[in-house]
């Protein structure tokens, strides 16, 4: 009842009011084009005709928020998740590259984290870059990866994962070398006293200490993944999350491109969440849980 | 340095496969095609410079290493192209992105202006400007804190980019509907920094300034603030690079015929990488320099916190 009335009373509220925001919005943004139908109709509808209007236009400038509800239900649960028009469909091409490339992103900063870790010339040589990369819009590479790949032969799902794992390798590495470093002399000497191979202190005490840095990175990097698969989708028309996004706004379809930026809010939110719990479990059992 | 350094170089100690194996390598390279050969030579060669380096240089290694470590991809990168014959339209090399940016520099100026003054730069002083001042707003009331930090949270780890074209409608395709998005961008971001440092000073701290008498601002502006700002610079830091992110990916939706982001968008179309390449660059060293722009401000502001001493 306590965690009722202290967390989620509070987040409730706050959500109605935005709810509320959202529909003050939608009827101040979309009556210019009821009164511009109506002057031409030459007709003075009262507020509550505009009111009304506003809530049910087809290609209103801000939808209201039960218009993307509905048709997102209708996208989402009654087209066939296999057909081109169901936002199921279109989730699993974005998701399917999501999930490629921040596996490999993953695993490739992982790797290289150990190099670095390993490797004093190594670290002074590809750190200092690494970090710099953080502060690069990395993102603006997205469209020439996609054609040159394209280009060359490579299409569908390869050439968006390529994005991801570049968007998500960054912060793992950053992530993970620190999380390798984070033992300090004291374990470090224990494990020399104990005679440990690098390999014994790398597997009984460096990996375990890095968990709590590694997925803090993966949080971001899942994130970041998601981002470049959407982007990766924008220039060439093949399906996914950011096609329907660009399509939208071509063709003015405002309701079809808030369905999509909803179900991208949405995967991401699963995404990140599952992380979340994986951490959850993984620092339990290691005894590491804050 | 807490680095296990397990690299023999030279030395007797080296086991002697350590020397024996690069040579091998260049030589089994060499045989399959002389130029691969020089490429594994030159990249050896150069590593086994910052192996040295990296165990007996002095100070100046900190810089010297990476500078070797990035000539040597740029030396790679064009001997590859060249002696491959790789065509323009896949990858340029390095010399053919230099000319590039020396022959257009009035364009990519211009674009510079459009997509990271115009676009980037309003944006995020606007962006990160309405969040300290949401941040202070419901600063006094604990319940709204409790609600929208979680909002605030989850909202920062949305894909925020994808309500770009949304905002291109709204605002139209100049600089206007850039800004915006970054706006959305870095609000949250900024929004979650800002309250966890109003949260910072500790509770003998904010004693003392009720013993002086201190009214609610004074205590914001005089201790609050101050004590605030590790956190707030650690997302203005943030908030650079998704600025930068924001204002060229918002432009892949619709622009005037200037910006880096159409720059990049258009002459991909035309397969013109070097030109893609060069506003590449351009868009580097502006998020370094953005970056490391906001860092200097954060060192003359916090000199006192533990982490800006040296």
């Amino acid at each position: 009842m306590r965690w009722f009335r202290l967390r989620a009373v509070p987040v409730i509220s706050v959500l109605l009011a935005l709810i509320v925001v959202w529909y003050v919005a939608a009827v101040w943004m979309n009556s210019q084009w009821t009164l511009d139908q109506a002057a031409r109709a030459e007709t003075t509808p009262g507020f509550t005709e505009i009111v009304k209007d506003t809530m049910v236009q087809e290609r209103p400038k801000l939808p209201a928020p039960h218009q993307v509800a509905v048709s997102f239900y209708d996208l989402v649960f009654d087209k066939k998740v296999t057909s081109k028009r169901s936002l199921v469909y279109h989730a699993w091409v974005t998701l399917s590259a999501t999930l490629f490339g921040f596996a490999i992103g993953t695993g490739l900063g992982i790797a290289l984290a150990l190099g670095i870790v390993h490797n004093r010339a190594m670290d002074m040589s590809v750190m200092p870059w690494a970090i710099a990369s953080q502060t690069i819009p990395i993102l603006a590479i997205a469209p020439m990866i996609i054609v040159v790949l394209n280009s060359i032969g490579i299409t569908g799902l390869v050439p968006k994962a390529v994005i991801s794992a570049y968007l998500s390798f960054f912060p793992v590495v950053v992530g993970m070398v620190a999380g390798l470093r984070s033992p300090d002399a004291m374990q470090l000497d224990l494990m020399k006293t104990y005679n440990a191979s690098a390999t014994q202190v790398l597997f009984k005490l460096r990996l375990p200490a890095s968990m709590p840095f590694l997925f803090a990175s993966l949080k971001v990097g899942i994130a970041a993944a998601l981002v470049g698969a959407v982007v990766g989708e924008l220039p060439v028309q093949q399906g996914g999350l950011g096609a329907r996004l660009l399509g939208g706004s071509y063709y003015g379809q405002t309701i079809q491109m808030w369905a999509a930026l909803f179900m991208a809010a949405i995967l991401a939110a699963v995404l990140v969440f599952i992380v979340a719990r994986v951490e959850a479990g993984v620092l339990k059992r290691m005894g590491m849980a804050r | 340095m807490s680095a296990i350094d397990d690299s023999g170089t030279g030395g007797m100690s080296a086991p002697r496969w350590r020397l024996f194996a690069p040579i091998l390598l260049i030589l089994a390279a060499g045989a399959v095609n002389w130029r691969a050969g020089v490429i594994v030579a030159l990249w050896l060669l150069a590593w086994s410079i910052n192996l040295v380096l990296a165990r007996r240089g002095g100070q100046a290694r900190r810089i010297l290493v990476p500078v070797i470590f990035g000539l040597s991809v740029l030396l790679i990168w064009e001997l590859a192209v060249r002696f491959f014959a790789v065509p323009g339209v896949i990858l340029p090399p390095p010399s053919a992105i230099a000319d590039r940016i020396a022959a257009s520099l009035p364009i990519l100026w211009g674009d510079f202006v459009q997509t990271v003054i115009k676009g980037a730069l309003s944006g995020y002083v606007m962006g990160c400007g309405a969040a300290v001042a949401v941040a202070v707003l419901i600063d006094r009331s604990p319940f709204l804190q409790r609600g929208l930090l979680p909002v605030a949270n989850f909202a920062a780890a949305l894909p925020i980019v994808g309500t770009a074209p949304i905002l291109v409608m709204w605002f139209g395709f100049d600089w206007h509907s850039k800004a915006a998005v970054v706006i959305v961008m870095v609000f949250f971001p900024m929004l979650v920094n800002t309250m966890a440092g109003l949260q910072s000073a500790e509770a003998m701290q904010r004693d003392l300034m009720r013993t002086y008498g201190a009214g609610y601002w004074q205590t914001l502006v005089k201790l609050r603030f101050p004590a605030a700002m590790p956190f707030m610079f650690n997302g203005l830091k943030i908030c650079t690079t998704l600025a930068l992110i924001g204002a060229i990916v918002a432009e892949f939706f619709g622009s005037p015929v200037r910006g880096m982001g159409f720059r990049i968008s258009t002459e991909v179309g035309r397969l013109g990488l070097d030109m893609v390449w060069a506003e590449i660059t351009v868009a580097a060293l502006a998020g370094s320099a953005f970056y490391g722009l906001v860092a200097m401000i954060e060192r003359g502001v916090t000199f006192w916190h533990p982490s800006q001493r040296r």
